[in-house]
């Protein structure tokens, strides 16, 4: 009996253990994973830190230096010297509006269209909604040049309205919409009817509200895609007021020359980095449920 | 599924729909109609003369021995990406879903990249691998191996695949480990009863389980390879050197943005448009199934 | 940086009025004239400070200058804006684009005819030959402003030829005797003896030049748009060769393509750079070392070697506003007193020393050399004096070029340079190659331009 017992308590041991073991490489492989993420970032923040000699000389620092103020304020009132960028003030602001525009504009096309479509009944309904879902597939990249000259021939290019409108479309955040709209009990829309309400009201009082989760969630990820927008700035922009900071940061390199300002650029990457992130990190529980819930 | 009750109206949903409408023909198929025609034409870069070819630009196009290199650098890197991405991601998301403490403080750590744009990644990657101010680059060239991405065309689109799926590994971590999390832990005890080792109970129960997701993602992961990595080429290698690095969107846009042949890039464009709808409808019973659930 | 903030509010202010009908206020507020430029720190400040002089020195023309990014970027630019009706008055351009403004049709407005109109005279006579018919069409009429010219030199590290043992006041004059002088610098320990910055430009093109061989049929292009590239010439090849088997032999570096190399000098990095002459500000600037300046190396049994340089920078071009849309008397004069304020020899000769670029007319040369400049800065006079190499009178082949589509046939060339560097291909396939391909591109730009 007690030697059962004790092999019993052995193999308990044995199995702690094992387990402990386990964890440990999971910590291991976990703090890898964090660390090669975090290894690009780290670079950065330190080189952004120094003068552009330490860089240039390529003598890679480690450690942060000295130089922090003047060179985040270098790149936030003038920008990048040589090739002569945009203040990152400037360009931050250009891309908060951007990212904020498009949001905010898909999410209002969006929630009319699929509201449209999910609560009315009228002739051609569907041919709306596979005209909209066809465009889910097509990225602006595959038609750079026709949908530049159809900006040309809308004088819509060095505008803030043509950075915006042409990424306002998209068929992902209707049928997000669209999705969730059919969860919506009929008894709501009965009881609405019963009430007086018209659909303008429904919509106002209870669409809405209930959607806010789904908004925000979405919010998150189009300010994202919107902020980090690189092919379309680069092409309808060439006016430096209305710069982007994604597209100024990569003008700011030129061609790779080892003499380049490296310290501002890395000072200008850190600032460019640096909204998106920050909503990420502080909206995480929106972000991981908008990524799951819009592409589910 | 289909709403019983609705609202009825004559005017208001086309006014709801209009605003999606109006923006959904004017920048896309408007363009795609501008993209045929523009196909089918020769024009000088000033927009001054233009002349029907027929399908003289596609001919040139698929003739040119140039753009069969930039499928095949289109297919190397999508491969490359997609499979680094989701194999480090599902590697990461099993250590994750362990319950080991600070799980949650992992989580943030790894899922911030998503937020850095593409082109700012490729900057970040710059500064490791610049072959004179970069750190890894310079120990690489210290090392003996002589490392300049700028003149080896390998050297380039490892750098440039290195770039694109760092940051996407971020996006598949958040789906595997989900998947990971949704998966009863009744399943994962009975197949641990059977007293199978932990790699055999992976590839035989929860893998599996998980090819819903590994599918979806592969998708994803594809797409974004080819479209949303136009900022990494640009920003890293301009498409170099030779033609190492250049894909087929990068193409597009060499050909029609700075070589200013408007006929031969529109060409290439309705090419891509065409793989996409086609893609689309391959892809169109999935995309049902989760449209009409 | 309060001087670009105001530039770009002056942009804003400028961009303005011209978006609207302006013949009535025509006669207060001065004539606004939109100027894009390519030139990066520290030239295109140098560069706006020459316009803020106009701006100046008369009252009733403004000139509003704008940085829209690297050359290639900048034509690129001007050319989507001309499609959607916001040409830029005047845009500056580099050579290489020469060839698609001349055949650009009446998105261009030729010098000779914006001079003729306005009554503006300016003396062409007075500019270097190799200067003026870059930007002239064969028959000698002027398509656009010259302004900053520049010509490939050599930039070398004294310091360093002294610890090779080798004369640090003379550069060898031949290829085969600067391969001896890489030699010997290798074994006195330098990681990098030799590289090049714009490697099309100046192995290629200055190359054939200097040894008065063709670049491509048709005087190099000067005569029609029916030219061929010639480049796949046994000089041109053995010469891409040699450049190959010195890299392998680690002489030579390939630094990248356009300017890329250019950093390779200054820091240091590299001992000898074949590189432009307006490379000379930077070096001044940022070199810690003892340097000097030389003439390109050639090959001695290539007969007729050396002649003249070519040259290459940029011109400015006076643009319509659109494919519908022209400009009033009043823009263009304010465009022709704008060139003609460049065409001042103080204006010329100032650029000149600042910058390294060509003094372009021989009036500003002569002021320069009087003023003792180049006993005070020797090697100045070094691009000058290879620009006129071999009598100053040019040749079929040292003329310049005038290929459409030569952006991309520059990157073609560079594209098969580099599979040679990297081995994947010998010299005679890279540079038959080349001319395959950039032939492609000679042909479409001539069916695109076909009975204008």
């Amino acid at each position: 009996m007690r030697a059962l017992a004790e092999d019993g308590a052995g193999e308990a041991a044995a199995q702690a253990g094992r387990r402990r073991r386990a964890a440990l490489w999971a910590h291991g492989w976990l703090a890898l994973g964090v660390l090669v993420f975090a290894l690009p970032i780290w670079i950065t923040l330190v080189g952004s830190t120094h003068d552009a000699g330490t860089i240039g000389r390529g003598e890679v620092p480690l450690l942060p230096g000295s130089h922090a103020v003047e060179n985040y304020a270098t790149a936030w009132a003038e920008g990048g010297g040589r090739f002569r960028t945009t203040a990152a003030a400037a360009m931050l602001w250009n891309s908060a509006l951007m990212a904020l525009l498009i949001a905010a504009g898909k999410i209002a096309i969006s929630l009319l269209s699929a509201y449209a479509v999910v609560f009315f009944s009228f002739p051609g309904r569907m041919a709306f909604f596979w005209m909209i879902f066809v465009t889910l597939m097509l990225p602006v990249e595959v038609r750079i040049i026709p949908t530049f000259q159809v900006m040309v021939d809308l004088s819509l290019i060095n505008t803030m309205a043509g950075l915006v409108v042409p990424l306002v479309a998209s068929a992902t955040a209707t049928l997000l919409f669209r999705q969730f709209f059919l969860t919506i009990p009929d008894e709501y829309v009965e009881a609405a009817k019963m009430d007086g309400a018209g659909p303008l009201r429904f919509f106002r009082d209870v669409v809405v509200p209930l959607s806010v989760t789904n908004i925000a969630a979405l919010f998150v990820i189009l300010f994202i895609y919107g902020w980090n927008q690189y092919l379309w700035p680069l092409l309808v922009v060439n006016d430096r007021s209305l710069e982007t900071i994604v597209v100024g940061l990569s003008k700011m390199i030129g061609t790779g020359d080892a003499q380049n300002e490296w310290n501002t650029i890395m000072a200008t990457a850190v600032l460019a980095m640096l909204p998106p992130v920050a909503v990420v990190v502080l909206m995480q529980r929106w972000f991981v449920r908008g990524l799951t819930e819009t592409e589910k | 599924m289909r709403r019983r009750v609705i609202f009825r109206g004559k005017v208001l949903p086309y006014l709801l729909l209009a605003p999606q409408i109006a923006v959904t023909l004017v920048f896309f198929f408007w363009p795609a109609a501008q993209a045929v025609r523009q196909s089918l034409l020769r024009e000088d870069p000033f927009g001054l003369r233009s002349e029907f070819v027929g399908l003289e630009n596609f001919r040139a196009v698929l003739a040119d021995p140039l753009y069969l290199n930039a499928v095949r650098n289109t297919a190397v890197f999508a491969a490359a990406v997609a499979g680094i991405a989701l194999g480090a991601a599902l590697f990461l998301a099993v250590q994750a879903d362990k319950r080991i403490r600070g799980a949650g403080v992992y989580k943030t750590l790894l899922i911030w990249p998503y937020a850095v744009a593409p082109a700012v990644a490729a900057v970040l990657w710059l500064f490791l691998f610049h072959p004179s101010i970069g750190l890894i680059g310079r120990a690489l060239n210290a090392a003996g191996m002589a490392w300049d991405y700028k003149l080896d065309g390998a050297q380039a689109m490892l750098l440039v695949i290195v770039a694109a799926a760092w940051k996407q590994v971020s996006y598949n971590f958040i789906f595997f480990l989900a998947g990971l999390q949704s998966i009863p832990a009744s399943v994962l005890e009975a197949a641990a009863m059977d007293g199978a080792r932990p790699a055999y109970r992976f590839w035989t129960v929860v893998f599996p389980l998980l090819s819903p997701t590994t599918f979806f993602l592969l998708v994803v992961n594809l797409t974004y390879a080819f479209f949303d990595t136009f900022g990494v080429i640009h920003a890293l290698t301009g498409g170099g050197p030779g033609k190492a690095t250049e894909t087929l969107i990068y193409k597009v846009y060499v050909d029609g943005v700075q070589n200013l042949n408007f006929g031969g890039s529109a060409a290439q464009s309705v090419i891509l448009m065409a793989i996409v709808i086609a893609l689309t409808a391959v892809q169109f019973r999935s995309i049902e199934r989760r449209v009409h659930y | 940086m309060r001087r670009r903030f105001l530039a770009a509010a002056l942009g804003l202010a400028a961009a303005l009025p011209a978006a609207q009908p302006r013949a009535q206020q025509a006669q207060q507020a001065p004539v606004g004239i939109q100027f894009w430029h390519g030139l990066a720190q520290p030239l295109g400040g140098l560069l706006e400070g020459i316009v803020a002089d106009f701006n100046r020195s008369q009252p009733r023309y403004r000139v509003v200058p704008s940085f829209r990014g690297s050359y290639p970027e900048t034509m690129v630019a001007a050319i989507a804006a001309f499609r959607a009706s916001t040409a830029p008055h005047v845009v500056q351009m580099f050579e290489v684009g020469t060839g698609t403004m001349m055949a650009a049709g009446r998105a261009v407005k030729p010098v000779h005819e914006l001079l003729r109109e306005t009554g503006v005279e300016i003396d062409f006579g007075d500019y270097l030959a190799p200067v003026r018919s870059y930007y002239a069409t064969s028959d000698g009429r002027q398509m656009a402003m010259p302004f900053n010219s520049s010509t490939a030199v050599v930039f070398y590290s004294k310091d360093a030829f002294r610890r090779a043992g080798l004369d640090p006041e003379r550069f060898p004059e031949t290829w085969p005797e600067v391969a001896e002088a890489a030699r010997r610098l290798k074994a006195a320990g330098v990681g990098c003896p030799m590289s090049t910055a714009w490697p099309t430009w100046i192995q290629i093109e200055q190359f054939s030049a200097i040894h008065d061989v063709p670049l491509a049929t048709q005087a190099n292009g000067f005569n029609g748009l029916n030219a061929e590239l010639r480049i796949n010439n046994p000089v041109q090849v053995r010469h891409v060769r040699n450049l190959a088997d010195w890299q392998r032999e680690g002489l030579f570096r390939y630094g990248g393509r356009d300017a890329a190399g250019d950093a390779l000098f200054p820091s240091g990095e590299c001992a000898i750079l074949f590189a432009s002459s307006g490379l000379r500000a930077r070096v001044v600037r940022e070199a810690r070392f003892d340097w000097g300046v030389a003439m390109l190396p050639y090959y001695p049994d290539v007969a007729g070697a050396p002649i003249n340089s070519i040259i290459g920078g940029a011109a400015f071009w006076a643009m319509n506003r659109g494919p519908n849309q022209g400009r009033s008397a009043e823009e263009w004069r304010a465009v022709a007193e704008f060139f003609r304020y460049l065409a001042r020899p103080e204006v010329a000769a100032r650029w000149h020393t600042e910058t390294g670029f060509l003094p372009v007319t021989r009036t500003a040369y002569e002021q320069v050399r009087a003023s003792g400049y180049y006993e005070r800065n020797p090697g100045a006079d070094i691009p000058i004096r290879q620009l006129l190499r071999g009598g100053g009178q040019t040749t079929e082949n040292s003329r310049g070029i005038r290929l459409g589509g030569f952006v991309e046939i520059r990157n073609i060339i560079q594209e098969e340079m580099e599979k040679a560097f990297q081995g994947q291909q010998d010299a005679q396939q890279a540079m038959d190659n080349a001319v395959a391909r950039g032939n492609q591109v000679l042909r479409a730009f001539e069916r695109q331009n076909r009975g204008g």
